[in-house]
């Protein structure tokens, strides 16, 4: 083989970038499955849960279009009970820990919504 | 006949995982097996070829020559276009493999007037060919997301910086929308223009119609059917970590997008993808012009054995002397 030393190191490097996840998570030792999030304390969502899972924020982004241009506050929710469109105060009512309900997925997944750069947690608040 | 050729083999590969997940089931096979078997023949393939080339000799600097040669000391040279140097060739390969400098030099000719050829700067390849391979790789660099736990913070900065713009929500990575771009101009060039098509083979149309696919199916999955995010990063944990994992829910799209990429995995090593590996193996590229600076001898040349002018005389002296031919020593 010729320019050996140079060969070897580029084969080096690039299984290094092949295996680096298995290292990376063997160092981290984090939990590898996904996150359990709280249970809710209401009965009903405004939608069913697997519709959420995928389209929680098409839903909080079309309700944030409504309220703020349109100022269409309400709803009517699946048990024809009428709610208002609100993040804090609908959402969080029944989901009322962000930390073990939000967060845990948003940070699985590395996603950072920006929810929370107007909207205020309630927890802290009080 | 080639694109139709690679529009079949697109279809096969995108309605495999589609009725064999969607309808038979066969999730533990699409999600875990054919993966596995993808990445392993990558990595071995790969290897292959490099260990193949790097037993090939090079014993003549043969770099092609864009600028001025190293030569008399007021005379300045183009360290960067013929490098004489081993700083030099470094500098050379980082320009051709980051920002692509030989194509970036390409032309087109045409006829003015009827009959004067012109030539001109073309940079439309180059263009594409940048924003394609760039946006790719910001685009797997992202993915690893899906990889590592936790998401280290160089990561989410990536993610941060591609959904600059917050334009819709899931917010649109800059990338999805330049990457699709890059590929369907680089795919339509080919088919638009006669000539390139003429000289276009289904190893240039299946890889461009193979890395759309994966984008579409990517942005599809992101932007209009969604999928069950997180038990998609338990079964990519699952693989990474050697214990694989296949959750209940995954969309049967998740299935036809592993399926295309595990298809790229297999095809690059074989194909002209490969130039990712060779690109640090070209002669024209890698290699200092000091021919005139250094001797080099070609390892492989015979061991011819010479007569020498001095031993010739020695041996025969005496007849030439006689003949009186002209000697060089008496």
């Amino acid at each position: 083989m010729y320019d050996a030393g140079k060969v070897i190191l580029g084969i080096v490097v690039f299984l290094a970038l092949v295996t680096f996840p298995l290292w990376y998570n063997l160092a981290g030792e984090a939990s590898v499955t996904a996150p359990e999030l709280e249970k809710a304390e209401g009965s009903q969502c405004v939608e069913d849960a697997e519709w959420m899972r995928g389209h929680h924020m098409d839903l909080l982004d079309d309700w944030r279009d409504e309220v703020v241009r349109d100022g269409e506050r309400y709803f009517v929710g699946p048990d024809g009970q009428r709610m208002e469109k609100s993040l804090s105060n609908t959402c969080l009512s029944c989901h009322v820990n962000k930390d073990k309900f939000c967060d845990r997925c948003h940070n699985y997944m590395s996603v950072d919504p920006y929810c929370w750069d107007c909207h205020v947690i309630p927890k802290e608040v009080m | 006949m080639n694109l139709f050729f690679s529009l079949v083999v697109i279809a096969v590969l995108i309605a495999l995982p589609w009725v064999l997940v969607g309808a038979a089931g066969l999730d533990y096979l699409f999600g875990v097996i054919v993966p596995y078997v993808a990445l392993a023949v990558f990595v071995v393939g790969l290897l292959m070829r490099v260990l193949q080339w790097a037993r090939l000799p090079v014993p003549f600097r043969t770099p092609t020559t864009c600028g001025q040669q190293k030569s008399l000391p007021w005379i300045k040279p183009s360290r960067l276009e013929n490098p004489h140097s081993t700083l030099g060739v470094i500098g050379r390969m980082l320009l051709e493999v980051l920002f692509f400098r030989s194509l970036f030099r390409n032309t087109r000719s045409q006829l003015r007037d009827g009959s004067r050829l012109t030539y001109l700067a073309d940079k439309w390849l180059w263009a594409g060919g940048l924003a394609f391979h760039w946006t790719f790789l910001i685009v797997v660099a992202r993915h690893f997301r899906f990889f590592l736990e936790p998401v280290p913070w160089c990561v989410s900065v990536m993610e941060g910086l591609d959904s600059f713009f917050q334009i819709g929500l899931p917010i649109i990575y800059l990338t999805d929308v330049i990457i699709i771009a890059a590929l369907t101009y680089l795919f339509f060039r080919r088919i638009v223009n006669p000539r390139l098509r003429y000289i276009s083979l289904a190893g240039d149309y299946f890889p461009l119609l193979l890395l759309l696919g994966i984008a579409v199916s990517g942005v599809w999955m992101r932007y209009f059917d969604k999928t069950d995010i997180v038990g998609i990063k338990e079964l990519s944990m699952g693989l990474v970590t050697l214990g694989p994992v296949v959750p209940e829910g995954i969309g049967v799209t998740f299935f036809i997008h592993l399926f295309l990429v595990s298809a790229l995995l297999i095809y690059f090593p074989f194909s002209k993808l490969v130039h990712a590996g060779g690109v640090f193996f070209s002669p024209t590229r890698n290699l200092a012009n000091n021919n005139r600076v250094k001797r080099h001898i070609n390892p492989w040349d015979y061991p011819v054995k010479v007569h020498t002018y001095e031993e010739y005389e020695d041996e025969f002296r005496d007849v030439m002397k006689a003949a009186e031919m002209p000697l060089e020593k008496e």
